[in-house]
């Protein structure tokens, strides 16, 4: 088990490099200068080469890579002199446009986005397994066919339209709900609940619809495992068939997806965030975009594979915790 | 005080109703099984046989079951769930024919034998795994305490079957329904399994009804035989008489596929022409009419008539085929 968890950790370490590597020679063949964007607006050509000179901009590829890894564990400067910038550790690059290190821009976002993951992935996994489970349990019935019928409808909204719906009808014409803007849970729990209702109902509707097709599937696909025919020939009763050998293995492959959903939410849910303009690193994403900001696009796309990669590493664990055939190999 | 035979089946029948039509899988069979008995069911695959046990076990869900089944005298057909629920697995047990599948891979055998054990008789959990090492090591699983605790996919095929009959054992059972247990296991594990069966069957004086295809195993096992055909039994015996003189066509084919060591050199292995008959659309009459050699040698209005039921033919002996006469 130690050595399964040293394998994965090492293995999770080099993808993480390697995306490190492709994400900086991606952003390296951009069209955009670091250089200039730290000079400013009206800056001589002479000025900004003096600049690229003082940020390492003019070093080999490889040279500037290494200064960039290393800098994530020992920190770093950019320039020299008065106009030095002190980047701590952790380093994950330097915003000359906002004048702040990447790294502080994205923990600053990071509990909006991980507020808004967690809440809405409660949500839909509530509906979403919960339909799922009793459609598959009375498969056939006006109670399956209204769900199912109810989760193309569903699944079909796009995030935006759904949002502004909600918007219109809860905060605009019933006004029961506040515009939503972030408070943090610390602050006020209640507010923090209220804020963010509507963009977690607006994240949560569509992966509800998706898990609840998927968890039916499963469930009446386990429902006709033998080993649950064998489990009502020992005469147990069907609560627990159900619930113990049937819904075990029938939301193994839930967790797994819900583990890769989850990972890649944390990380920013760029259209939900964006459309009720909470500052989550969604946000912070598609505004360095348009900005061109580079160091956070940078940054956030090494968060989100972090994310992803650890998630499927807790996914694994979980995996093998529920079913002892994975542990072995 | 009268005494019941332990099973004891009357014309039960079991539709299902699917897209394509009403399937009737199982049209009227009557047998019954006795204490320290074996009735051994024999069919090819459609022929109704594994229905008519799950049938008897209330396991066939979605499925129309009718006619009666008395387990010592108390009628199962259409009992309250609840009732034969405290049934299943107290009273009668059933060991399937692939344990890898028909044991749950999240939990260690023990702990299934247990929960088996607790459902029925309730007492601690600790009691119930000591009951459950108690029957691995009855069944002849070596390190009984040990191995309780694996899981199904750490054992075996042949101990893997050893679990499961375990587990259909570990609340003194005295009906035994065993559909295909040896099929899925190599001959000499086939040998040892049913050898252990006939084993627990005598210390324990079980009735078993054992499901196969396979009359090597028949031949082995039974003391009684049914002979299914496309849902309808055609031929019933003890299982000598059926093994020296068989009386309907099918199983007479059946028999004559059966490879012999003492074949005469260069003899073809004989096989029954055609495929079982669709459940759907069956053949008028007789199911087996379309295959039989009698038929087709001299074509009988009564074969396609009405289903010939199972006649006498014989003390303990009955056979469906109408063209009797040429069979005897």
């Amino acid at each position: 088990m130690i050595g399964f968890l040293l394998r994965r950790v090492l293995a999770m370490a080099a993808t993480l490099l390697a995306v490190c590597a492709l994400t900086f020679a991606v952003f390296y063949l951009l069209p955009s200068d670091p250089a200039a964007q730290f000079c400013g607006k009206d800056c001589s050509a002479d000025r900004i080469e003096l600049v690229r000179q003082q940020l390492g901009l003019a070093d080999p590829l490889i040279v500037q890579f290494w200064h960039y890894v290393t800098a994530i564990f020992a920190g770093r400067s950019y320039g020299t002199g008065p106009y030095a910038v002190q980047c701590d550790f952790p380093c994950f690059g330097y915003s000359f446009q906002s004048a702040q290190p990447v790294w502080d821009l994205m923990t600053d976002r990071l509990p909006t986005s991980v507020s808004l993951a967690l809440g809405a992935a409660v949500l839909w996994l509530l509906l979403g397994v919960g339909a799922g489970v009793l459609s598959a349990l009375r498969r056939g019935s006006w109670l399956d066919r209204t769900l199912m019928i109810g989760t193309i409808g569903i699944a079909a909204l796009p995030v935006y339209f759904t949002a502004m719906i909600l918007l219109y009808l809860v905060v605009t014409v019933a006004g029961i709900l506040p515009y939503p803007r972030y408070i943090a849970f610390g602050e006020n729990p209640g507010q923090w609940v209220t804020n963010l209702i509507l963009p977690w109902i607006t994240l949560a509707l569509l992966n509800a619809a998706l898990y609840a097709r998927m968890t039916r599937n499963s469930v009446i696909e386990t429902m006709a495992e033998p080993y649950v025919r064998t489990a009502r020939a020992k005469g147990l009763r069907e609560r627990r068939v159900v619930g113990r050998h049937g819904l075990r293995p029938a939301l193994t492959p839930v967790a797994t997806m819900l583990g890769m959903d989850l990972g890649g939410l944390l990380a920013g849910a760029l259209i939900t965030e964006s459309l009720f303009s909470l500052p989550g690193i969604g946000k912070l994403f598609a505004d360095s975009l348009n900005k061109a900001d580079q160091p956070v696009i940078m940054g956030i796309t090494l968060l989100a594979s972090f994310f992803i990669i650890s998630s499927n590493l807790v996914v694994d664990l979980v995996y093998a915790w529920i079913d002892p055939r994975a542990r072995l190999s | 005080m009268t005494s019941h035979p332990l099973l004891d089946v009357h014309d039960l029948a079991v539709e299902f109703t699917t897209e394509e039509g009403t399937v009737r899988a199982v049209k009227g069979v009557d047998f019954t099984v006795e204490r320290g008995r074996t009735l051994g069911i024999v069919g090819e695959s459609g022929s109704g046989k594994s229905v008519t046990s799950l049938a008897v076990m209330g396991l066939h869900r979605g499925a129309t079951v009718t006619g009666s089944a008395r387990l010592d005298g108390t009628e199962l057909i259409g009992a309250p769930d609840e009732h034969l629920r405290k049934l299943r697995g107290r009273r009668m047990a059933m060991v399937f024919q692939d344990a890898l599948t028909a044991l749950h891979p999240y939990f260690t055998v023990g702990d299934q034998i247990a929960e088996a054990y607790r459902e029925h008789f309730g007492g601690s959990r600790r009691a119930a795994l000591a009951r459950a090492v108690d029957v691995l090591g009855d069944v002849g699983i070596p390190g009984p305490a040990r191995r309780a605790g694996e899981y199904p996919h750490q054992f075996s095929g042949g101990m893997r079957q050893r679990a499961m009959i375990a587990l259909a054992l570990s609340c003194e059972p005295d009906l035994v329904i065993a559909d295909e247990p040896t099929t899925a296991l190599d001959v000499t594990v086939q040998a040892q399994v049913l050898e252990l069966l006939m084993r627990l069957q005598q210390e324990r004086g079980l009735g078993i009804v054992m499901i196969t295809h396979d009359l090597g195993v028949i031949a082995r096992v039974a003391d009684d035989v049914l002979v299914m055909y496309g849902g309808s039994a055609v031929e019933q015996a003890p299982a000598d008489t059926l093994f020296t003189t068989p009386r309907h066509p099918y199983t007479r084919g059946l028999l004559d596929s059966l490879p012999r060591l003492d074949a005469e050199d260069g003899a073809e292995l004989r096989s029954i022409p055609g495929s079982p008959p669709s459940l759907l659309a069956p053949p008028a009459g007789c199911a087996f009419h379309p295959r039989c050699a009698l038929h087709a040698a001299k074509p009988d209005a009564r074969c396609t008539g009405d289903r010939p039921p199972l006649r006498t033919v014989a003390d303990g002996h009955r056979s469906a085929c109408v063209l009797d006469e040429v069979t005897a």
